[in-house]
Parts: C-alpha cells; sequence; structure tokens
C-alpha cells in the first residue's frame, strides 16, 4: 500500500483502468437486446436470445460477462421490426396494374444466423426488402385484379407470408405479418378511367333518379284523375238524365255569363225563335 | 465509516421493495443481484461487491492513513473532499431510488436491464440509479393519431372498385407498459400502418356508397377491431379506443357527378311534390262538385219537374239577361246586323238540346 502513497496518479490510473475492464467485463444486457459474443471472429455465445412464449422479464437480459478486448459483443434488435417495401406496380391476371405498399413486421429469432449471413440490421434489412417485394409481386400477379380487392386478400398475404418466412428463414429471421398497406391505382390512364367510370355511374344515377321522381309524380298525378274519376261517377251515376241537365245549365252559365279560367265571356248575340221552348209562355200559347 | 450505513440502510429497505415487486416476479427475491454476484463470482470476481468493498477499503485506508499521522499537509481538504463525496452519492441514492409516479402513468422497472416490475401510481422505492432504472410510461391519457388525407387526397378503392377520399384518426392508450416498451421498435408507427391497413381492407370490402354514407360506424368499429386483433398478435401493449372517421368523401375530379345526383334527388323529389299538389287540388274539386251535385239531386228527387223548370229558368233568366238577344219568327231568313262573332248559332242549338 505504500506504492498507492507514493504514486497516487498511478494508482488513479490503475483504479480508472480497473474500472473500465469491470464495465467491460461485464455488459448489461437490456430487454430489447440480444447478443452474440464473438471471440476473434469466431460467434461464442448469445446473450438474451429470443424465445417464444417467454415473458417479458425472464432469465435472459441483465448482467452478462465477457472476456474484455477478447469477445466483440454484436448487438441484434430483439423486438419486432418492421420492412416496408418500395410501392410495386402489380399487373393482375386479368392485365390490370395496381400500385401495391406492403410491409413485413419480423423478429430475429435466431441471431447467430442473422449475424453469419447478414452481419447486420441494415443489411438484412435492405435483403429482406428485396424479397418481399418479388414475392408480393409474384403472389398478387397471381390473382385477378377484384381479389386484390375483396375478401380473398387475407388468403393472399398468408401465401405470400409463407413464402417470405421460407426465405427469411435462411437468416434467422421470422415473418411476423404481411400486410397490404396501400392498394392504389397508378397515375395516369387508370385513374382516370376510374374517374371517368365514376362520374359516368354518378352520371346514370342521377338520370334514374330523376326519371324514377318523374315516374312517381305521373301517378300519384294519374291516381288523383282515376279517384276523381272515381268520385264523379258515383255521384253522377245516380242519375245520369239529371246530371245531363244540370252539367248542361252550369255550363250555359260559364259560356254566356261567368266565363271560364276568370276570363270573360266572348260577347255574344243569341237569336230565339218565338216557338223556342223559353218562349212558349211568351206567346201567350198553350202547348 | 460513513458509506457503511448507507449501504446497508440501503440493503435493509430493499426487502419491502423487493416484496412489493414480488407479486409481479416472484422468481426474483429480493437482492436477486447480489444473488447473482457471488454466483458469477465463481467465475471470475464477484463484479459489485468486490469493486465496491475495495473502494471502501481504500477510502477507509485512506482516511486510517490520513487522520492520525497526517504526512500530508491538506488533510482538510482530503476530509472534504471525502464528505462532498459522500453527501453526493447519498443525495444520488435518494433521488434515484424514490420515484413518484402520477395517476396517469406506470413506472416500468429494469434491473441492469432486466425487467422486474411495473410501479403504479403513488411514490415508488427501487434500488438507486446504475443499478435499477425507472421508465415512466404515460398509459392512461388517449392519444390520436391522424391518418389518411390531411393536405392532400388519399384516395382508397371500395369494393366496387370506385375511389373515396377518407380520412380519420386512432384512439389509443398503453395497456400494458412494460409489452410496449419491449416488444416494438416501433409502436407508435407500427399502430398507424396497422391502421392503415385495416381500414383498406375493410374500406375494399364495403361499396362507395356505404363507406360514404349510413355504414360508418360498422366500418369504424370494424377497423378498430382489426386493428386491435393485430396489435394483440404483436404484444404491442397498445389499446386501441375507438377510429374515428372523418372525412369520406369522393375524389375531387368527379364531386360534380357527385352533386349532380344530389340535384336529381332534389328534382325527384320536387316532381313528386307538385304532382301530389295536383292531386290534392283535383281530388278536392272533385268531391266538392259531387257533393254539390249530390245536395241538388237530393231537393230535385223530390220534386223533380218542378225543380227542373226552375233550374232551366233560372239559368236562363241568368244566361238572357246578360246578353243582346233577337227574337225572329224561324223560316223567315232574317238579314241580322250580327256582330262578329259566327257561333252566334251554336249556343242556341245547344240550348235546344238542353232541354
Amino acid at each position: 500500500m505504500d506504492s498507492v502513497r507514493r504514486h497516487p496518479w498511478v494508482a488513479a490510473v490503475a483504479g480508472a483502468i480497473m474500472l473500465l475492464l469491470v464495465f467491460l467485463a461485464f455488459p448489461i444486457v437490456p430487454e430489447t437486446r440480444q447478443a452474440v459474443v464473438v471471440r476473434f471472429g469466431k460467434p461464442e455465445r448469445i446473450l438474451n436470445e429470443y424465445r417464444p412464449g417467454h415473458p417479458i422479464g425472464a432469465i435472459g437480459a441483465g448482467i452478462s460477462w465477457r472476456i474484455p478486448f477478447v469477445d466483440q459483443i454484436v448487438w441484434i434488435d430483439k423486438r419486432i421490426l418492421d420492412v416496408d417495401m418500395q410501392t410495386q406496380n402489380v399487373l393482375s391476371t386479368d392485365k390490370r396494374w395496381l400500385q401495391v405498399d406492403a410491409y413485413a413486421r419480423y423478429r430475429i429469432v435466431n441471431p447467430l444466423l442473422m449475424y453469419v449471413r447478414a452481419t447486420t440490421e441494415d443489411n438484412l434489412q435492405a435483403q429482406l426488402k428485396t424479397i418481399l417485394g418479388s414475392d408480393v409481386r409474384n403472389e398478387l400477379g397471381k390473382q385477378p385484379f377484384a381479389a386484390l380487392l375483396s375478401p380473398e386478400r387475407q388468403g393472399v398475404m398468408d401465401d405470400i407470408r409463407n413464402e417470405l418466412n421460407s426465405d427469411a428463414s435462411k437468416y434467422g429471421v421470422e415473418i411476423v405479418d404481411v400486410r397490404i398497406k396501400r392498394t392504389d391505382l397508378p397515375d395516369g390512364a387508370p385513374l382516370q378511367s376510374a374517374y371517368e367510370s365514376m362520374s359516368t355511374a354518378r352520371e346514370q344515377e342521377a338520370r334514374s333518379i330523376r326519371a324514377e321522381g318523374m315516374k312517381q309524380a305521373q301517378i300519384i298525378q294519374a291516381q288523383a284523375d282515376a279517384d276523381a274519376a272515381k268520385i264523379y261517377a258515383d255521384s253522377y251515376g245516380k242519375d245520369p238524365q239529371f246530371y245531363d241537365f244540370y252539367r248542361a245549365m252550369q255550363s250555359y252559365k260559364t259560356t254566356f255569363v261567368e266565363g271560364a279560367d276568370g276570363k270573360a265571356p266572348a260577347p255574344t248575340t243569341i237569336i230565339l225563335s218565338p216557338h223556342d221552348d223559353y218562349l212558349k209562355q211568351f206567346t201567350g200559347q198553350t202547348r | 465509516m460513513n458509506i457503511d450505513p448507507g449501504w446497508g440502510s440501503f440493503a435493509d429497505s430493499k426487502g419491502p421493495w423487493g416484496a412489493g415487486g414480488s407479486g409481479g416476479d416472484g422468481d426474483e427475491p429480493p437482492g436477486g443481484p447480489w444473488k447473482d454476484g457471488p454466483k458469477r463470482g465463481k467465475s471470475s470476481p464477484a463484479p459489485q461487491s468486490g469493486n465496491l468493498s475495495s473502494f471502501e477499503e481504500f477510502l477507509r485506508r485512506n482516511r486510517a492513513r490520513w487522520s492520525p499521522g497526517g504526512q500530508f499537509p491538506r488533510r482538510p481538504d482530503g476530509s472534504f473532499v471525502l464528505w462532498s463525496i459522500v453527501a453526493v452519492l447519498c443525495l444520488w441514492m435518494l433521488f434515484t431510488s424514490t420515484h413518484s409516479i402520477a395517476p396517469e402513468q406506470r413506472g416500468v422497472v429494469t434491473r441492469f436491464g432486466r425487467y422486474v416490475y411495473t410501479l403504479g401510481p403513488g411514490v415508488g422505492m427501487t434500488l438507486p440509479s446504475p443499478i435499477e432504472r425507472v421508465k415512466k410510461i404515460d398509459v392512461e391519457s388517449i392519444r390520436t393519431s391522424d391518418l389518411g388525407s390531411g393536405s392532400e387526397e388519399d384516395l382508397m378503392l371500395t369494393g366496387d372498385q370506385n375511389l373515396i377520399n377518407i380520412a380519420y384518426s386512432v384512439r389509443w392508450n398503453i395497456r400494458d407498459p412494460q409489452l410496449y416498451l419491449f416488444e416494438l421498435k416501433d409502436p407508435n408507427g407500427t399502430l398507424n400502418q396497422v391502421a392503415e391497413s385495416a381500414m383498406r381492407s375493410v374500406i375494399s370490402q364495403v361499396s362507395l356508397s356505404d363507406a360514404m354514407g349510413d355504414k360508418r360506424i360498422e366500418i369504424e368499429d370494424k377497423v378498430a377491431q382489426i386493428t386491435q386483433q393485430i396489435l394483440d398478435r404483436y404484444h404491442s401493449g397498445i389499446e386501441v379506443q375507438g377510429i374515428a372517421i372523418k372525412q369520406a368523401d369522393p375524389p375531387q375530379a368527379v364531386t360534380d357527378a357527385f352533386k349532380d345526383v344530389q340535384a336529381a334527388q332534389q328534382d325527384a323529389q320536387k316532381y313528386e311534390n307538385q304532382a301530389r299538389a295536383y292531386a290534392v287540388q283535383i281530388t278536392a274539386k272533385a268531391q266538392g262538385e259531387a257533393t254539390a251535385f249530390d245536395k241538388v239531386y237530393a231537393q230535385y228527387k223530390l220534386a223533380p219537374e218542378v225543380t227542373r223548370r226552375r233550374m232551366y229558368y233560372d239559368t236562363m233568366e241568368q244566361v238572357l239577361s246578360k246578353v243582346p238577344k233577337t227574337v225572329v219568327e224561324t223560316p223567315v231568313v232574317p238579314y241580322l246586323p250580327l256582330k262578329p262573332g259566327a257561333d252566334t248559332q251554336q249556343p242556341q242549338s245547344q240550348q235546344g238540346q238542353g232541354q
């Protein structure tokens, strides 16, 4: 201990180095990461490896150890990661283009394999992106246009996932899910023709609505006319002869005196014979 | 030695925390990390305790060395430095081992990176900072993610291959803070993508008019349900509270056509209203006239001949009193100062028929 007293600075540096060694020797593995311990380029151990079904907080994360400067630690994410496909143009079996945007969620379940095959996460991501793109294009290219939009879609996605999974398992990756995020009509002619078909469909709808309205209006009017005719018939039918007389009287009044539709009647001169029925008393004769 | 009681009380009070936490992690007895130390110590020197005790020893030795003899003239300085280090350490431990958790928060405790338990609201105690760390997560407050068209159009294809411009928002909060923290790399981005995918899959199964009209609520429910299912499969720890469709319009390029449909509906309504008005008018007129006829007829029935003649004369009186008239012997072909109006013959003949 005298040496410490004599060389306090040497002691301090030695302490610092000790501390550093302690930090290097006992790495802290967080819940979100797994690690491959590589000794001189050879993978030795895996820390906090993902095991399906293990709850969070189970053995795995926490303090670990390594030999400083000999063991390198390669950190690999343990969480579910995502890879976003670049937008792809897909030609359906009925020769229609569709713009598809998909994503996949994956987890690195075998960090050792992943380290050996892809080395870094970025590299893995790039490779998965390529595979996802081609798988999506291949599978969707086998489908008719309508199937890409319809409930059948889920089945298609399962096919894509299986396909992708078999490729991805070579990288120690498990595909959790593949989903189509967007399906769009490509800009230009397909979009324009969709707009046009929408417009014409609306035009048709508008016309049929108007026609239906007119039809209803006509039905209502005809029904009203029929109702009125029935009312007249019921009433006048009781005595057609009297109706003839009654209506004639009304008609004369309208024609000569009141005029129809609020207009004054045309000026009229009436020539009467003395033998007219109306004047039969006028001549003093009795019939 | 001052550091000693500090560590001692620390070791003691760890008991209740460990017990408190053991609800969540029964397999982790109090003082877990300290047990780990010695275990590992077989292969390599115990990390914490060895390090600490050597540090203590170092201090103790220094004190022991400095206090009696005082070879160094800056003894008080050394003591001051020592005490201040101790004070800072105590403060550090105090501040990093007590955590106040707000009512809407949960504190996720990790011990050397490993999840141990979750603190509820209130004041929680943990081991001091480098050993245990607490991440406070707001679980109760409901967040909103706005998706779909903001400034520009976001078109989706509907089941009948039309396009719809849709904007919606997802309301969500955190159900399991530890899952939220540890399972997904980008939980918020995941939520958005999942909701978008679910919305597209639902919209692609309904027709345009359903999506724009009365099926909105069904769509919202279905999207929320699907989103939740997918997020559960990812163990995201997110709970979807609801989806709200804020806007579901036809694309701007075809808005005019859609407006024309509305106009057509109003036109159709107008036609029908006009027809109804006509119907009311015509039936009322018929009823009025029929009733009038019925009343007159009832009276006519009582005295047919008299009534008939009376009506005839009444009418004739009214008619003839208002018009110029000429009485002539019929066989004579008269030369009359007839006013223009050649149809004067017709009323006469009608008159004859009327009788």
